[in-house]
Parts: structure tokens; sequence; C-alpha cells
């Protein structure tokens, strides 16, 4: 879908050589950093920009060249803004519906996100919320094949957060694909077929966030003990877990081990626990999630001072 | 057929513009500055005018005032108030958002235009209310007036677009109230060319002082002003040109 995509501002590099697919009714997470990239790029396919290099193809439509009969197919949701500042909720909603030949009902959609309470409120009185449900609201009335968001629950409270999940997942399983952009990997865990990390404009990972977190041979080990730890523990644990081990003492009562695992290392640490003589609470074998993944693909540099 | 089953497809044009013009006009007649620009500012214009006019006893009476207020309305509306709007619509991402969907630009500005006529043709019936009130005898050259507003609209509206596409929205706010203080000043809108002495010949080259004129022949005279409607027609081509190479969207 991009394929070898260059995008720059002035000599600023914002999309270098990106290319990722999407596969039709699933939903593609697109993670990364803020400035990696990912408005840009969405904001090539959704037509707003020509690509400054290598080819994007959107349902096999060019953006740019085919924008009159790609943007019916497709549904936008803005990061922010895209209303009239004096526009009421609703009527809003029915506007963008009346562009379209056969659009969702206006007010199942209200109900759905929750939008019945401030329907007759003028945008810029909308909380921070309601404008995000809005947004999607919009994106969704015109019954497209494919729908671009742009942080969905940015801003949400827990409760309509997992609204816009249900109604996320409610709308791939009716056929509609659904390509979106999030800071957070909880939602890209639990929503995503397919995720694809971004960084600095360039992919440096995808896959099902099972495989992303499932990657590699490193195993997270917390341990959790009833009396605080003697001096000296974590040394002493790491010498018997052996090379390539590290292990850090999250606080006094616990300790992350980090470091190749294999079916003999949680014996390891129990016997480590018995000879050095502190009760284990508890011990888990993390799986790395995908913040963990995340943070190892996208830090490197982030975190080295300035030069 | 499940809820949510995508049956992707714009609407009908015509249905998209008519939307569009009936979701900016509402816009423009619920906006309190707006209806300041656009109604109250005109009638104030009207009724000083005619009352004042009468005090010192100047040469013009509302039979003058109706047509050149008429047109100071069609000003307001095409160029100020559209200037302002599309000024904070770009600042909001309205243009943005509407740009992804399937409303095209053309019918955009369709809708824009529309909205224009309907919200002049409302302030018309009120100044020409005001104006029959006050005694105002008019000689109509209907196509004279059709011309004169369709023209000044256009001419009107490009310049206002281009200043909204151009600036900022805060600095095309300052800008449009600025240009149309101006011109109600000394741009021959409200008080016929003649009354600007020997600058007079130079004001009706304005986009404000042709449309001024062309209203006052059709009203007053009920004649066709082609000079002057040639002159609108050219500031309108030539503005639609600018704006269509210099306006950003967002």
């Amino acid at each position: 879908m991009v394929d070898g995509l260059v995008m720059r501002y002035g000599d600023k590099v914002a999309v270098d050589g990106l290319s990722l697919d999407v596969a039709p009714h699933t939903i593609t997470a697109v993670l990364g950093p803020n400035g990696a990239g990912k408005t840009t790029t969405l904001e090539t396919c959704e037509g707003y920009r020509r690509p400054q290099g290598g080819t994007v193809r959107v349902l096999g439509l060019d953006p740019v060249r085919d924008r009159r009969a790609l943007l019916p197919r497709i549904g936008v949701m803005l990061q922010s803004g895209g209303a009239w500042s004096g526009v009421r909720a609703v009527e809003m909603l029915r506007h963008v519906s009346r562009l379209h030949a056969h659009p969702l009902d206006v007010s199942m959609l209200v109900e759905r996100l929750g939008l019945g309470d401030c329907g007759g409120t003028p945008y810029r009185r909308l909380s921070g919320g309601q404008q995000q449900r809005l947004g999607l609201a919009m994106a969704l009335v015109g019954r497209p094949e494919l729908v671009f968001v742009d942080e969905p629950t940015a801003g949400l409270d827990p409760a309509v957060r997992r609204a816009v999940w249900e109604l996320l997942e409610e709308i791939r399983s009716d056929g509609v694909t659904v390509v979106l952009t999030t800071h957070y990997m909880d939602e890209a865990e639990r929503l995503a077929d397919r995720v694809h990390i971004v960084d600095r404009g360039q992919l440096v990972a995808s896959g099902s966030p099972l495989e992303l977190t499932r990657g590699g041979t490193v195993a997270t080990i917390r341990l959790v003990v009833t009396e605080p730890f003697p001096p000296g523990a974590p040394p002493s644990l790491a010498a018997t877990l052996g090379e390539g081990t590290e292990v850090a003492q999250l606080d006094a009562l616990s300790l992350q081990i980090t470091g190749p695992a294999d079916p003999s290392t949680l014996g390891k640490v129990s016997r480590w626990c018995e000879e050095f003589g502190v009760v284990p609470e508890s011990l888990t074998l993390g799986q790395r999630n995908l913040e963990d993944v995340f943070l190892d693909l996208t830090r490197r540099e982030q975190l080295a001072p300035p030069a | 057929m499940s809820t949510f089953t995508p049956a992707p497809g714009a609407a009908p044009i015509t249905r998209q513009v008519l939307a569009q013009a009936s979701m900016e006009a509402r816009l423009m007649l619920r906006n309190g500055e707006q209806l300041l620009l656009a109604v109250v500012i005109p009638v104030i214009v009207l009724v000083g005018g005619v009352q004042g006019a009468e005090r010192v006893d100047l040469s013009y009476g509302v039979d003058t005032f109706v047509p050149g207020v008429l047109a100071l309305a069609v000003m307001s509306t095409s160029f100020t108030a559209l200037a302002i709007a599309t000024g904070f619509e770009r600042r909001y991402g309205v243009i943005k958002r509407l740009g992804t969907s399937p409303l095209s630009r053309t019918s955009l500005l369709a809708g824009k235009v529309l909205a224009l006529l309907v919200v002049q043709l409302l302030q018309a019936m009120v100044i020409s209310g005001v104006g029959l009130a006050l005694g105002w005898e008019p000689d109509v050259a209907v196509l004279g007036v059709a011309l004169a507003v369709a023209l000044g609209t256009v001419a009107f509206a490009s310049l206002g677009l281009m200043v909204a596409g151009a600036l900022r929205a805060e600095a095309t706010l300052a800008a449009a109230n600025l240009i149309y203080l101006l011109l109600m000043a000394g741009g021959a809108v409200v008080l016929p060319a003649s009354a600007y002495g020997s600058f007079g010949d130079v004001v009706t080259y304005l986009p404000s002082g042709a449309l001024g004129e062309a209203m006052r022949a059709a009203l007053i005279d009920a004649a066709i002003a082609w000079r002057h409607l040639v002159v609108l027609l050219v500031w309108g081509t030539g503005a639609a040109l600018v704006t269509a190479r210099t306006f950003k969207w967002e």
C-alpha cells in the first residue's frame, strides 16, 4: 500500500523510504514516537500530500490522481479540529452525512458514541473527548470501506475508550478496514491485527502484537520477596544466572531480571532464594509487552545526551 | 447486512451543494458579529444617511441611498463576512476536514456562493423594507440589478477568498474589516461617484464604485450600466485567477 515513501519538509526528512501494507478487513496500528512520520504518512494516504518519492496506493487508487474516486470510499478522523466553532455537534454530523450516498443513521451513531447529551452544544464548547468522538463519528458516517483514525482515544476516559474500542472492533467485523495511529500500547495490543512500528520515518518492526512481543529469547522475571533484600543481592543473583543477565533492584522488596532465559532459569532463581535466605512472595516470568518492544526499538539515541 | 457494512458513495452533487449552502447560510445568520455587519450597519447607514442628508440639505435622498446601501450589503457579505468565515474555517481545519469528504472544491465554492446569495436576499428584503418605509420610489431594471448583484458577488467573493487564503485568521479579520471601512467611506458604494469631485472617475474603477454605480443606474434610472459591469467582471476574473493560484486550503 505504501512503498518507499519519502517526504521532506525543507531539508528535514519526515518519512524516509517507508514501506508498509494493510490487509483488508483488519485493524492495523501504526505506532511511533512523536515526529516519527505517522501523521505525514497517513495524510499522504488521504491525498493531502503528494509523495516526494515512492508510491502510495489506497484501495488500488492513487490518492492524488484518483482523489475524487477515492474520497467517498474512505473515512478520515483528524487529530483535532475539523468543525466550525459555532456548529452544533449533531448538526455537523448530519451535514457530513448529507454529502454521502448511503450514510449511517445519524441518531444511531450519536447514541453509540454517547454524543446525545451534547448534541445541541456548539463545537467550541464540547470537551476534548466529545470532539474526538464527533471526529470519529464523522469518519464513519459515510459507510467507508477504509477508515484512517489518528489517535482515536487520546484524552478519553476509560469507559468511553472501551466503547470506542468495541466500536472499532465491530466495524472491522462488519468488513471495514481500519488504520489507526496511536501512542497507547495497550490500545495497539488489544485492537490491532497487525502493528507497524515507525521511527524517524522508517519502519523498524512489523507483525502481530503476539509476534512482536514473543520476539527474541529475552525474558523478564520479576521477583518479589517478603523481607527487604540484604545488601549485595543483585550481583549475587546475576552471578548465579550467568553471562548476559541483568539484575536491577526495583525497590526494597523486588528485583527485575532481564536476560536469556531457558527452562532452568526459574529453578535457578528459586534455589538462589533458598541459599541467600530470602522468602519469595511472587516470582513471575513476564512476557515482554508491546511497550517494552516499542521502547527497545525506538529508544536508542533518544536517551543519549545531545552531543 | 450489518450496521457498518461498507456502502460508500458520494451524494448527488446538487444535494452536496445545497447541504453546504444551507449549512453556511445558517452559520452566517447565527453569528452575531456577522449579522451586525450584514444587516445592522447597512440599516444604520441607510437611516442615518437619509436623515442626515435632509438635515444638511444634501441633494441625495432616499432614492440614492437605498441602491448604495444594497451595494454595501453585497460588499459586506461577499467580501468581509466571507473572508472572515473562510479564514477561521482554515484555522479550525474545517476546509481540511471537508477536503476528505466527497465534497469537491468546486462544490464547496458553489455552496459558499449560494449561501451568500441567500443571505444577500434576506439583507435586500430588510433594506428595501426600511427604504420603502422611508419613502423610496425605485425605477427598476431587473436585469441590471441581477447582473450587478451577481458580478459584484463574484468580484468581492474572489477578493475575500484571496485575503482569507493568504493571511492568518486574525490578520484576515483585521484586513477584511479595514478594507470594508475604507471602501465604505471612500469607495463610492453608498454615495455616488459624482460626490467625490475630480476623484470620482477613478473610484468607479474600484469594485466598490463600480457596484455602487451599477446598482444606482439599475434602481434610479432603470438602466444597465455596462461599463461598470465590465469593471466588476474584470475584478472578479483577476481576483479569481490570483486566488486559484495562492489559496492555501490548510
